[in-house]
């Protein structure tokens, strides 16, 4: 950035897309993960009958409706987005893209938000039954529209089922079913709810660790070890479900997106066999490394599958694309993309280390008391959290210069009717009123998970009461 | 029928759906310092819209969604030139769907007090840029030969979008107050039933003063029709509001604003976004629309999941069909 800083529309527009989407999927995974695992908590009650269940399905449901109306109304901004800050990427891939997110929300999100409302209210509206069923609904609708919203994205990563209409400019769909099926959307599916449920069982320990280390012989305490309990193995399963989906993933990526792959390695020059860098530390304009450790092999098996294999450097892939696409960088930010994998593989692994110390703790009937593993168990939802956001500043930012991959430049995608003022207007409005719902949120979520499981005793009723005029079971 | 026309008609629909019902909750709302005069008045309005404002607003993700898969051209030249306005629709919606479900999570007075403010204004926004924004649509606004936005803010404040916005204002004010006395008992029921007669007279002058500023703008035989039916549903649901008929009251309003919604995209067919700078750049159903295959798709999946959306959608209406009062607010 020799001579100068100059801002401009593109600039922001490309900021705020990230700082927006980051923070829509900082509620998503806790959505997407706590959904079901509140049905699983409801359906407990309803096979055994035992009231814990019952306490810990209200408890955590108030905390995952306290966190999914933010990304309910995050979520309207991203859909907006596209036209407004990147209008001429709309227009290119509309016919592909937008019947995606058209579907998502004709299919999924419909469903979602109509039966999770019927779930917060219907508790003495409903009969227990289609109740139980409503919260299933709603957690279905959270996972289809995952899916469809990642099949788009999986579009931008790995163009398929398309062609380009030398006429129009525009990208038509010619095969539906080949965008649904990309073998990108279907590793990344899994992937991604893999990541969500390691943020849902993170929270889940994370609470029920906080009450019993703070109260260790409450009436509440089998409710709280049961929490604890099973939102570790939900951690473990997430765990071992993205790594092994992390991996698959790899080779895709290897094969797909090969820039992408060396950008995560800071791989320059191509190598058979190639080494995994654990550290690498490259110079500053990012073209030479200095100093690296490396684990041999590797990265040859993680790309390919064979340790042997060939992995493409940057500095041969570039020469590729400038052959194929014309003059122009096709490398990604070096340090981001490196980092940011780098970043969302500890932190998750992290947050499955816990987990495992949690259940060694609960070992044999024993409640744990140590305040070590209170602090390590108050940070572990932090922890996958994090690295579902590097997860998708690394695929998001490791794509770039392209918006999709192949066709269309990321500069070339933005609006051109929208004035630098404009955009930065709306970064600035978005960043602040985010910010405060954040610290909002995070606020109450606190609260309501110091607060604890409910007392399940009914309030005794006035005697003047007749049926018709009883209090709600839940109102606003 | 075109395809083109079909997805038209769809992105219509979806829109008058989601102005028929948001429209209401934009009118409670609105009125909640008006007619909740404690805490626990103001707890009964919030609830008569509490299960189902979440799957209102899904109509307008849907129509947005469907414009963009539908339209692409349309949906691009629209969002990216109706900037601020959006912004402002975008930061209004999320405070207002924050509020609802935070406000009760606190007992203090000023949380609450904010939260208000936050559903007050979060309503109040949108059902005013709302009319400015399918007035702009409707008049059209500057385009170049390439489609992309010409104008700046001030080109979309003419005089004509202003009475749409107010004209919306109005018709959703009306709408929300019609459906509390529908769905309330009590004080708050009778103050809402007598506040929808006053509003209804101010309402109907805007509305027809509106409807008919649009027939002269651009005009077809289906337009005049359905504006004299708009006319006539918001004249018959006031009457109804006045002997406190508060079913078809509802049914009234909503068939008014149902209307209305159609008169103006039935007076702007087969346009979609008129050119008032170079002709050449009026975006059109026909040169603003996806492929015939992507439509053929999107038919089927519309063909199938509509009406199961409308039978899941009907049922919550349903679940919730009583009326609540201060007797029914828990508490906490």
């Amino acid at each position: 950035m020799a001579g100068g800083f100059q801002v401009d529309a593109l600039d922001v527009a490309r900021w705020q897309f990230g700082v927006t989407t980051v923070y829509h999927f900082l509620f998503v995974p806790l959505t997407i993960g706590l959904s079901v695992l509140v049905a699983i908590l409801q359906t407990l009650w309803h096979r055994t009958g035992d009231e814990k269940y019952l306490k810990l399905t209200k408890f955590y449901g108030k905390l995952f409706l306290i966190n999914f109306a933010m990304g309910v109304v995050t979520g309207i901004v991203q859909e907006f987005q596209f036209g407004m800050n990147w209008s001429d990427y709309s227009r290119f891939v509309g016919d592909v893209f937008g019947s995606f997110l058209a579907i998502e929300a004709l299919v999924a999100f419909f469903l979602e938000s109509t039966f999770i409302g019927l779930w917060i209210f219907g508790w003495d509206r409903l009969p227990k039954r289609l109740h139980l069923a409503s919260i299933w609904a709603a957690a279905i609708g959270t996972n289809l529209s995952a899916y469809f919203i990642l099949a788009a994205n999986s579009f931008m990563q790995n163009p398929v089922g398309y062609r380009v209409n030398p006429e129009s400019g525009r990208a038509e769909l010619t095969d539906f079913v080949a965008v649904l099926t990309n073998k990108v959307a279907l590793i990344t599916f899994p992937h991604t709810i893999a990541g969500a449920f390691l943020v849902a069982g993170s929270l889940l320990v994370a609470v029920a660790l906080w009450h019993l280390i703070r109260n260790r012989d409450s009436a509440d305490t089998p409710a709280y070890r049961f929490a604890a309990k099973f939102g570790s193995w939900v951690t473990l399963v997430a765990a071992a479900a993205v790594v092994i989906t992390g991996d698959i993933q790899g080779k895709i990526m290897t094969q797909v997106q090969p820039m992408k792959m060396a950008a995560a390695e800071g791989l320059y020059a191509t190598e058979s066999p190639a080494s995994f860098s654990v550290l690498t530390v490259g110079s500053l304009d990012g073209t030479r490394e200095l100093f690296a450790l490396k684990i041999p092999y590797l990265l040859s098996y993680l790309g390919t599958g064979d340790p042997n294999g060939t992995v493409q450097g940057i500095n041969d892939l570039q020469a590729q694309y400038t052959a194929q696409y014309g003059a122009g960088s096709y490398t990604p930010i070096i340090p981001v993309t490196y980092w940011s994998f780098r970043f969302m593989i500890a932190f998750g692994l992290a947050a499955a280390a816990i987990a495992l110390l949690v259940l060694w703790t609960h070992r044999k009937g024993r409640t744990p008391g140590s305040r070590w593993l209170l602090r390590a168990g108050l940070v572990m939802p932090l922890l996958p959290l994090v690295a579902n956001s590097f997860g998708w500043i690394f695929t998001e930012m490791g794509r770039q210069p392209w918006i999709v991959f192949g066709e269309m430049l990321t500069r070339d995608g933005v609006s051109r009717s929208v004035s630098l003022a404009e955009v930065l207007t709306s970064f600035t409005a978005f960043t602040l009123i985010y910010a405060t719902l954040a610290v909002i949120e995070f606020k109450l979520l606190v609260r309501y998970a110091r607060a604890g499981v409910p007392d399940l005793t009914p309030a005794p009723e006035p005697d003047d009461t007749d049926d018709a005029e009883r209090p709600l079971a839940f109102a606003y | 029928m075109e395809l083109t026309t079909v997805w038209f008609l769809l992105v219509a629909v979806l829109f008058t759906g989601y102005f028929v019902l948001e429209g209401f909750d934009f009118g409670v709302g609105m009125l909640l310092p008006v007619l909740g005069r404690d805490d626990r008045e103001r707890r009964v309005l919030i609830n008569t819209i509490g299960p189902v404002w979440d799957g209102n607003e899904v109509w307008l993700i849907t129509a947005g969604g469907a414009m963009f898969a539908a339209f692409p051209e349309w949906y691009a030249t629209l969002f990216s030139g109706f900037y601020l306005p959006l912004l402002l629709i975008l930061l209004a919606l999320i405070a207002r769907g924050v509020a609802f479900e935070y406000r009760h999570k606190r007992p203090e007075a000023a949380w609450k007090r904010r939260w208000d403010r936050a559903i007050f204004w979060g309503s109040l926004l949108p059902a005013v840029l709302w009319g400015v924004a399918f007035a702009n649509i409707l008049r059209g606004v500057p385009l170049t030969a390439d489609h992309e936005y010409a104008g700046g803010l001030l080109d979309l404040l003419h005089p004509y979008a202003l009475l749409g916005g107010a004209t919306t204002l109005a018709l959703f004010l009306t709408h929300g107050a019609v459906f509390i006395a529908l769905k309330t008992v009590g004080d708050v029921r009778e103050r809402a039933g007598a506040l929808a007669v006053r509003l209804g007279v101010v309402t109907a002058v805007l509305a027809v003063a509106f409807l008919t500023w649009t027939l002269a703008i651009r005009s077809s035989a289906a337009a005049v029709v359905l504006a004299v039916g708009a006319a006539l549903a918001l004249v018959g649901g006031l009457a109804a509001a006045r002997v406190r008929r508060e079913g078809w009251a509802f049914t009234g309003t909503a068939v008014a604003i149902g209307l209305a919604v159609a008169t103006l995209f039935a007076a702007l067919f087969p346009n979609v976004l008129p050119s008032t700078l170079d002709a050449a750049g009026t975006l059109t159903a026909a040169n603003a629309a996806s492929t015939p295959y992507t439509l053929k798709i999107m038919t089927w999946v519309a063909v199938v999941f509509t009406p199961i959306v409308l039978a899941y959608q009907g049922w919550t209406y349903w679940v919730f069909r009583k009326r609540i009062g201060v007797a029914h607010i828990p508490r906490h």
